[in-house]
């Protein structure tokens, strides 16, 4: 909806899905009359897409057409309103523009045309700063067309990575997706998928099974499951293709339109000021017991509206969207229920990744930590925790955005540093009365300092009494204040308002080279 | 003194003749107050308890109490406390520790882990508390102590005063064959009966007769309500003697045969008593608590509306004749069953020692619980058996009852006499002799309370539900409602303890302001994040037959022998649900296109003004055409061609909204909506589940595939949260259907899970002690 309205008041400048149209429109005006004739004929046969049967094999597998998409996607009522040549717009937009491949008229493949209609909608997307959505249904290249659809590839690649970080690219999977074609969603910021009906894979399982002799089911290989669950190349999955659109939209709302735009300010109906006094209670004063971070966020923000992003993987961290009074806010939590909240490698990149999203999209970060550490472990450090964990801790350290974070209970050792504290620039930093500010554990601290000392559990008593609390912290101002946890959104509130105006200057530099 | 009580009993007098009285006689005439405050009944029980408190301020009688319980009775306890003047003390288990009568009391001490048995039942830690906070005397609430006679010898050891009645009169009324003949002896009507060997057909018409139809028979051997015959005139007697003698020799081989009053459609009734250590009594009228489920109150109302005052004197006088002959001295209850004639009978009083330990559906242990027996019978002849819960898996319920009708504190019956049971109960623990007269004791207005459960009413009229309470918020904004709980926002509904979430009372002059307003507070509740039987609660207050007072405790099987299916819609409601909904739907997708702009980054909006919006609902399978269009606050909206006018502020956050549908002021609750267009209302109480798409949508997800759900038959998955006690299989078993896998508790329930099919267990995911949440996967069959 949003993405409609805004492109019905986008005038001068195009904008989001539909401005790929409108370039694939304009191109069109500017063809002398017998070709505007081809195209007339053309477009009647790409309504018709692959025919019939094609059509009504494509409703059977429970997927739509990619006019049926798109017109779920955009403002039924925009649609509507100019109605023929949104339909002309859309018979191209189905035919070859856009990322959206028909899988009826092409079976999918990728051929060099379709390429190069892409590559003109994001470069269009790019200069005007509208954010691209690809709604991907393909079969990988055209055999047939050989290197001349590789090339193709290539080419989107390109754009792929030229557009990052200047508009938002979302990319939904909407059916098969193999061989090359998968790394345009990877591309992307953020990759969703359609459970049942979709797949991303480099090879499919005829191939693994010739190559490895492995026995796998397209599903198991690269279904939606595989991969919110294991792999985290997707971000989230839906039940079906209506679904998947429906919260496509409602997922777009929370976007700037580009680099340039600040995060969008939605009306709001939750006051500002609300006091939540169910958080004073939610921490368990058992340090050793787990309570859910998602019950704190949705508290918290607007509404109790999040859009959590990769909800089932590496699920000791919470990343995802929400408003905090109608701006949009990412927020990161450690989720103690998970693992007791620590971070590993896949929590590490998971949240890297998130926050220089917000970063680059001017979108405030909201963090709030209960983290006892880095995972530790062969499996962990053979695996590179080192390399991993540095990702997060460079995503937080560069971000430039307002970053607020709220301490809950644990903040130990590395683990804190990372988790956007104050030495990284952190803007505000609270914590609650139940945090606990320390280079570790009360026992595994006093198992260090009094090894071979008799009297453990006094020694435990006094650590706890000296380190395991706010204040060591809070009289460096490494945290700011110790708040109440019931005032904790009407302070989050507050400070991004002062904070829309914060600006930071970092030095030239080509790129970062952040340790991948 | 004297002279006060002069003055009292002449301003009743005046009081009745309906004048009015100088302001400063109002603060001595307490009592006036106590008796006609009650029609100003949003000020009622501030005013009443401040006045009363200024009179008794007079009184000493302890510097520190110990609540030896939890939740909303400590709550209670406290409050009248602090009233009075009393320091408290509370005690809690360790997840206990931040509830809401910790922090009301002065002091506060941990007295054990989770479990009642270690904590709330622990004596040792408890007189161990007694000991460091040098309390005085100790409430003990109601279940957990207060029925125990080794605490209260404790107590009695330590010079520690228990406020409840004494030792003698809990062991007495304790055991039912005790209490059946001192009842008896105190001239209180009890169930007529005979027990032991009769001769002939002939000889039970005889005692038939002489007992009066209708009668029950069965072999005295068989428990409960096993072979179990009602006899409505002699033909039916000599039928019922012939099985269950018969039964009575092949079965138990014990010729015994019990006959029985039966009691046709028979209500429970309670009277509250009060009673003093010098030998006083006084009853406060009744109560009616016939709408139970599972032996437990669900709604009571005070006074009853079946009662005439001749029954009710006659039932005071004999409670009260009962609590002298066993001196009775503090707040009781003396139960009744009352059949349609207005016949009473005692059942019980409720200072029971232990209530007997188990009961089962259909199997009930309490003599006392005919009818229910009865209606189990019944409905065994009738050939329907007790519907499946849950998935797939036959479960079968038992509870632990802990003192289901063992309410000290009652609050309809302080509405509608203004006094403060507890401030009594304290009172007369100290010694002081009642200060009331029977004939100070009124009936003003009329009070209904619902018990308000973390339950699941859809599942036999309410399986335990456990979690946070996310969101949670009284009505006590209304007039004429008090609500008694022991929980804020954020506190864990665990399943450690009773899962009552509070006692909602509403008052009004008369029943039907009393009902009207209920129906008002419920639909104002807001409680998320836990299941709640707000739904039950509604349908029993309007419904037609409990309106006109025409129930008895079978009413809820009765109006619903296919379990509870919540509100059913006429025609307009449906169609006032549709417009609402519809309404919500297009006011979110309006707000998400406004944003706001900042400097020059987006091109001035366009507004696309839509006239129309077009959409498809689905409501219970059923899906309907809406077209809405709005113009500000008010939208117009056609339900299948019939126009609406839906009003309202439209504000998206709040838990609670106020719309105004062509004229009709409802009160919804959106419990939550989704980017799908699915969008859970609770309307009428009832949560109603609706997916809106607009047309384009609905349209295309015709093409949608139905899921393929997983087959339940072969797996296992816990109804509810709780805890496993036993599991009876292991992988590689063979099980039959309905054979028992494991056996859940929750709460005081335990649920035997059972096979949903013949089968091999492929893997067994829970052990013994393990606990596990709602739809958590128990055992898996090949």
């Amino acid at each position: 909806m949003a993405a409609a309205m805004r492109v019905a008041g986008a005038g001068a400048r195009l904008s989001v899905v539909v401005s790929d149209l409108r370039v694939a429109a304009r191109s069109l005006c500017s063809q002398p009359v017998s070709i505007n004739q081809r195209v007339e004929d053309k477009r009647r046969a790409a309504l018709m897409g692959g025919g019939q049967r094609r059509i009504d094999a494509q409703h059977k597998r429970g997927k739509l057409l990619a006019r049926e998409r798109i017109s779920l996607l955009l403002d039924p009522d925009s649609f509507i309103e100019s109605d023929m040549f949104v339909e002309h717009r859309c018979a191209d937009f189905g035919m070859a523009a856009d990322k959206n491949k028909d899988f009826t008229v092409f079976g999918g493949s990728l051929s060099g045309a379709h390429a190069q209609k892409i590559c003109k909608i994001m470069d269009q997307a790019m200069t005007v700063g509208a954010p691209v959505i690809g709604l991907n249904d393909s079969g990988g290249a055209r055999i047939q067309e050989g290197v001349e659809s590789l090339a193709g590839y290539a080419d989107i690649f390109l754009r792929n990575v030229m557009a990052s970080g200047v508009i938002p690219q979302i990319s939904l999977i909407m059916g098969p997706c193999a061989g090359g074609a998968v790394y345009s969603p990877a591309l992307t910021d953020f990759t969703f998928m359609v459970k049942d009906t979709s797949y991303l894979f480099i090879t499919g399982p005829d191939v693994v099974k010739s190559v490895t002799n492995e026995n796998v089911t397209q599903e198991e290989l690269g279904g939606a499951r595989t991969h919110t669950t294991i792999s985290g190349v997707a971000h989230r999955a839906f039940e079906n293709d209506v679904e998947a659109l429906c919260n496509l939209r409602e997922f777009f709302n929370y976007l700037p339109l580009s680099n340039l735009d600040p995060a969008p300010i939605r009306e709001c109906h939750d006051p500002s000021d609300r006091l939540v006094p169910e958080l004073d209670t939610i921490v368990p004063l058992e340090s050793t017991k787990a309570y859910n971070m998602a019950d704190i966020i949705h508290s918290v923000v607007d509404e109790r509206e999040f859009f959590e992003i990769m909800p089932n993987y590496a699920k000791n961290i919470i990343v995802g969207f929400a408003r905090m009074n109608g701006r949009t806010v990412g927020i990161v939590g450690n989720q103690p229920k998970v693992a007791s909240g620590c971070l590993d490698i896949n929590s590490s990149v998971k949240g890297a990744r998130f926050v220089r999203f917000c970063d680059a999209f001017n979108i405030p970060l909201i963090t709030f930590v209960d983290v006892p550490g880095f995972l530790p472990g062969t499996a962990q450090e053979y695996g590179g925790i080192i390399r991993h964990g540095a990702k997060l801790l460079y995503a937080f350290a560069e971000a430039t955005v307002p970053k607020v974070t709220v301490i809950t209970r644990k903040a130990y050792g590395g683990a804190y540093d990372v988790m956007s504290s104050k030495h990284l620039c952190g803007d505000t930093n609270y914590a609650w009365p139940t945090a606990e500010i320390a280079v570790m554990g009360a026992k595994g601290a006093v198992e260090i300092i009094f090894k071979g000392h008799e009297n453990v559990e006094d020694a435990q008593a006094e650590y706890i009494d000296k380190f395991a609390n706010p204040f060591p912290a809070a009289v460096r101002g490494f945290v700011d204040d110790i708040i109440q946890p019931s005032s904790t959104r009407a302070r989050i509130c507050c400070d991004l308002d002062v904070l829309t105006s914060k600006k930071v200057q970092r030095p030239w530099r080509k790129h970062a080279n952040i340790p991948l | 003194m004297a002279a006060l009580w002069v003055s009292v009993g002449s301003l009743i007098a005046a009081g009745r003749r309906g004048q009015r009285f100088p302001q400063q006689l109002m603060q001595r005439g307490a009592l006036w107050t106590l008796k006609y405050a009650s029609y100003y009944s949003r000020q009622q029980l501030m005013v009443t308890r401040r006045l009363c408190s200024a009179e008794c301020s007079n009184e000493k009688t302890f510097d520190k109490i110990l609540v030896a319980n939890r939740g909303e009775i400590a709550c209670r306890v406290i409050k009248t406390c602090k009233k009075m003047g009393i320091k408290t003390v509370a005690i809690h288990s360790d997840v206990d520790a931040s509830s809401v009568h910790v922090k009301m009391a002065d002091e506060a001490v941990c007295v054990g882990p989770a479990p009642t048995s270690k904590s709330y039942l622990n004596m040792d830690a408890i007189m161990e508390a007694i000991k460091k906070t040098r309390a005085q005397a100790v409430h003990p609430g109601y279940g957990f102590l207060s029925e125990n006679k080794e605490f209260a010898k404790c107590l009695a050891a330590e010079d520690v005063i228990f406020i409840g009645p004494d030792t003698h009169a809990i062991q007495a009324m304790g055991d039912k064959i005790e209490s059946k003949l001192l009842a008896k002896k105190a001239k209180v009507n009890t169930i007529p009966g005979f027990d032991g060997v009769v001769k002939d057909a002939d000889e039970a018409v005889r005692i038939a007769r002489e007992i009066g139809y209708p009668v029950m028979i069965k072999a005295s051997a068989g428990g409960g309500g096993k072979g179990m015959r009602i006899a409505w005139d002699d033909e039916e007697t000599r039928d019922g003697f012939r099985f269950s003698s018969q039964e009575a020799a092949s079965s138990f081989g014990d010729d015994r045969l019990l006959i029985e009053k039966f009691i046709d459609n028979p209500r429970h009734i309670e009277i509250q008593v009060l009673g003093d250590k010098h030998g006083n009594a006084l009853w406060l009228n009744e109560r009616e608590c016939s709408i139970q489920r599972r032996n437990q109150k669900v709604i009571e109302e005070a006074p009853s509306i079946f009662l005439d005052s001749m029954t009710r004197r006659a039932m005071g006088e004999q409670a009260v004749a009962l609590a002298k002959a066993v001196k009775y001295s503090s707040a009781g209850t003396v139960e009744f069953l009352v059949d349609s004639k207005k016949n009473f009978y005692f059942l019980e009083m409720n200072t029971r020692l232990q209530v007997p330990a188990t009961w089962k559906i259909g199997d009930s242990c309490l003599k006392a619980h005919l009818p229910v027996e009865a209606e189990v019978f019944i409905r065994r002849k009738r050939g329907t058996e007790e519907k499946d819960q849950g998935r797939g898996m036959k479960s079968s319920l038992c509870a632990n009852e802990d003192s289901p009708f063992h309410k000290v504190e009652h609050p309809v019956t302080e509405c509608i006499t203004g006094l403060d049971l507890v401030q009594e109960m304290i009172r007369v623990a100290k010694g002081y002799p009642l200060r009331h007269t029977q004939a100070d004791i009124p009936i003003n207005g009329w009070a209904v309370e619902c018990r308000v459960y973390a339950e699941d009413p859809y599942k036999s009229f309410g399986l335990p539900s456990i979690g946070r309470l996310s969101q949670y918020q009284e009505p006590i904004h209304l007039p004429g409602v008090r609500v008694d709980s022991g929980i804020q926002p954020g506190s864990d509904i665990s399943i450690y303890y009773d899962p009552m979430i509070s006692k909602l009372v509403t008052y009004g002059s008369n029943r039907t302001e009393a009902l009207k307003r209920m129906e008002d507070a419920l639909d104002n509740y807001v409680i998320r994040g836990v299941t709640h039987n707000i739904a039950l609660l509604r349908e029993v207050i309007i419904n037609s037959r409990f309106v006109k007072g025409d129930f008895n405790t079978k009413f809820l099987s009765d109006e619903y022998p296919d379990g509870f299916k919540g509100h059913k819609l006429t025609e307009n409601e449906r169609n006032q649900l549709l417009a609402i909904a519809s309404s919500l739907f297009v006011a979110s997708q309006l707000r998400a296109q406004h944003f706001q702009e900042h400097e020059n980054s987006r091109v001035p909006i366009v507004k696309s003004q839509v006239a129309n919006w077009e959409l498809s609902i689905k409501l219970n399978d059923e899906v309907h055409t809406v077209v809405a269009s709005n113009s500000g606050k008010t939208f117009s909206v056609e339900v299948d061609g019939l126009k609406l006018n839906v009003t309202s502020t439209w504000n998206l956050a709040s838990p609670l909204l106020s719309v105004n549908v062509d004229g009709t002021q409802r009160m919804i609750q959106c419990l939550s909506r989704e980017a799908g267009g699915s969008m859970s209302i609770q309307f009428l109480g009832t949560v109603y589940k609706v997916r809106i798409l607009t047309k384009v949508a609905a349209e295309l997800n015709k093409f949608m595939l139905e899921k393929v759900a997983e087959d339940t038959s072969s797996i296992l998955r816990s109804p509810m949260p709780g805890m496993v006690v036993a599991v009876a299989v292991k992988p590689g078993d063979m099980v039959a259907e309905g054979q028992e896998i494991c056996v859940i508790e929750a709460m005081k329930m335990q649920n035997s899970m059972t096979a949903g099919k013949t089968g091999k267990v492929k893997s067994v995911h829970c052990k013994a002690g393990d606990t596990v949440g709602e739809g958590d996967l128990l055992m898996e069959l090949q």
